[in-house]
């Protein structure tokens, strides 16, 4: 094995900042990985090893970098306290510097149209708002789409529809009495991009979504997707400063207007459903009981447990758009059995992600799994309408 | 007099960083309007816009590369604005393709592949077409002009076919640059 050519600056960097140099070898973030149980190959503590020592080439060569799902179980986990999530971002940027080539998933066309977007040129992104959301170009409220209209395009074979659940949250929030504010100038939050590595362009998203934030003049930021509100509310603190608005999931609005009474639920033909803890809402926000309180409060809903839930939930598939091998479907499976072993007909989540993930794996599955997914904001709408679309 | 000295040669290092910061400024102008010129390809300078436009042209290699070669052959005249490359089959061509086509600075992308019914690979232009579709979507979605890509069924005998698309598509693609042009000024 040769000792690295990257800067020895740098790396030392990277291990001070995770406190990488606090792991004791024990084995527990390769223990408790979802891509170690499927591929033995694979193990969280190799990479660290290997930095820690300096093997930097080693990690340049093989994919395992790239296949980290970024779940944050290991972090949860780790007795010395080792972030292991901001330690595979740092990596990865530094190893992109000599690596040009990577397994990208569809075709690199969801980088690419970042990239283009991060050139700052007029969107067309508002198409899917309808007539019948009320949407106001100032307010207090901001909903952030993200990528949602071309996750729309893309996985048009997949048959769904992730804007729907923005139209759907949009309703919700209109139903609280809130007017959001939807602005065409946002781009994509750039969060996939700096875990490809590509600081470059991350940045200049970035700093365009301070810009669209501060021209708003909000002071609350409302997401549909998870990782969106990772990456507005931490990563961008520590690129392009704070911005003072406060942020919330979706699912915590909703809890609080149930809570103040101002949403009223029906019951719906769904009788079972279990509930997938998406991996930064809830490991990394702490959010559990919200989206759970959620789906309770709809009038003879069953909420039956997963095998694997909470801080223990498994991750739904690859990071940033790619990897996706065979050893990520293989975890996608497991999931998907676990959730159907319940006795559920429907899989919530509360993440666009999650969804399409899952729905690619029941796709291309043979087995016929009868369990169906459902976005929650989805499902919470559909319950304000009631069956029949009757208001009672 | 070491004082005056001192004093001078501090002015100068004022004088000069001031200098050095000017012309990063200009660079980095430039640079800037380049990257957005790529994309949009209507904010074209006046040099450029004397230029003929760049076309990328994707060709499958049974049909439409065939036939571009007996256009050439038969001597059919066609503006020199395509830049032809040939792929085996249309349907290997996906969205990022395209889209790196117009952010490197094409002006037009034309993506030709065998007819429906005697594509080599049963399937592949109609697969060439799905992808289209969805390209055209995107790049509504991303603000670009859908007119820039055209999608084109020519065989291998049809060279008039193949020449006659390049004058059009020359002619529109001119007009959209010049039209774009105009209003930004």
């Amino acid at each position: 094995m040769k000792k690295s050519t990257a800067k020895k600056s740098n790396i030392d960097d990277i291990i001070k900042k995770t406190n990488s140099f606090l792991c004791i070898d024990c084995g527990e973030c390769t223990g408790s990985c979802p891509v170690s149980r499927v591929n033995i190959k694979y193990s969280p503590r190799l990479i660290v090893e290997k930095v820690l020592l300096g093997y930097f080439d080693e990690i340049k060569k093989d994919e395992d970098l790239w296949s980290c799902l970024v779940c944050g179980l290991c972090s949860n986990r780790c007795p010395s306290d080792v972030k292991y999530d901001d330690f595979i971002r740092m990596t990865r940027k530094e190893i992109r510097k000599h690596k040009e080539q990577l397994n990208y998933t569809h075709n690199r066309i969801i980088q690419k149209s970042m990239e283009i977007m991060a050139l700052g040129h007029p969107l067309n992104r508002l198409d899917w708002i309808t007539k019948d959301l009320k949407v106001a170009s100032k307010g207090k409220y901001l909903y952030f789409t993200g990528c949602l209209p071309y996750f729309d395009v893309i996985f048009e074979h997949l048959n769904i529809k992730p804007t729907d659940s923005a139209k759907n949250a949009i309703k919700i929030m209109n139903k609280l009495g809130i007017k959001p504010v939807v602005s065409n100038k946002e781009v994509c939050c750039g969060r996939d991009l700096l875990y490809n590595g590509d600081e470059e362009n991350f940045l200049k998203l970035a700093k365009i979504n301070k810009q669209m934030i501060k021209d708003s003049g909000t002071e609350k930021i409302v997401c549909t997707c998870p990782e969106c509100l990772e990456c507005l509310k931490e990563i961008y603190t520590d690129y392009v400063g704070k911005l003072n608005v406060e942020f919330i999931h979706i699912t915590q609005l909703m809890n609080e207007g149930l809570k103040k009474g101002k949403l009223k639920l029906n019951p719906l033909d769904i009788k079972k459903v279990t509930f997938q803890d998406p991996c930064i809402l809830g490991r990394g926000f702490g959010i559990y009981d919200e989206p759970r309180n959620v789906i309770k409060s709809i009038p003879e809903i069953e909420l039956l447990a997963m095998e694997r839930e909470k801080d223990d939930s498994i991750c739904c598939g690859p990071s940033a758009w790619v990897n996706c091998t065979n050893y990520t479907k293989r975890i996608q499976h497991v999931r998907l059995e676990q959730a159907e072993k319940t006795g559920a007909q429907f899989l919530i989540t509360a993440c666009p992600k999650c969804m399409i993930h899952f729905s690619c794996a029941l796709n291309a599955d043979d087995s016929q799994k009868c369990i169906k997914l459902k976005d929650i904001s989805t499902l919470i709408s559909e319950s304000m309408k009631g069956k029949n679309g009757k208001r009672k | 007099m070491s004082k005056n000295k001192v004093s001078k040669t501090s002015k100068m290092k004022k004088e000069k960083k001031n200098v050095v910061i000017v012309k990063q400024d200009k660079s980095k102008l430039i640079k800037k309007k380049a990257s957005k010129e790529r994309i949009h390809a209507g904010k074209l300078t006046k040099q450029e816009k004397s230029k003929k436009p760049r076309i990328v042209t994707f060709a499958c290699n049974w049909c439409s590369y065939a036939g571009a070669d007996l256009a050439g052959v038969s001597r059919f005249q066609y503006p020199p604005s395509l830049r032809l490359i040939r792929v085996m089959c249309a349907g290997r061509i996906t969205p990022t393709f395209v889209l790196d086509a117009f952010s490197e600075g094409a002006d037009g992308v034309i993506v030709s592949g065998c007819h429906f019914e005697d594509c080599h690979y049963i399937s592949g232009s109609k697969k060439a077409e799905k992808v289209v579709n969805l390209t055209r979507k995107l790049m509504h979605l991303l603000g670009m002009d859908e007119r820039r890509l055209r999608f084109e069924l020519i065989s291998a005998a049809e060279g008039q076919k193949f020449a006659t698309v390049a004058r059009e598509f020359t002619k529109e693609i001119k007009k959209l640059n010049e039209k774009k042009h105009c209003k930004k000024k």
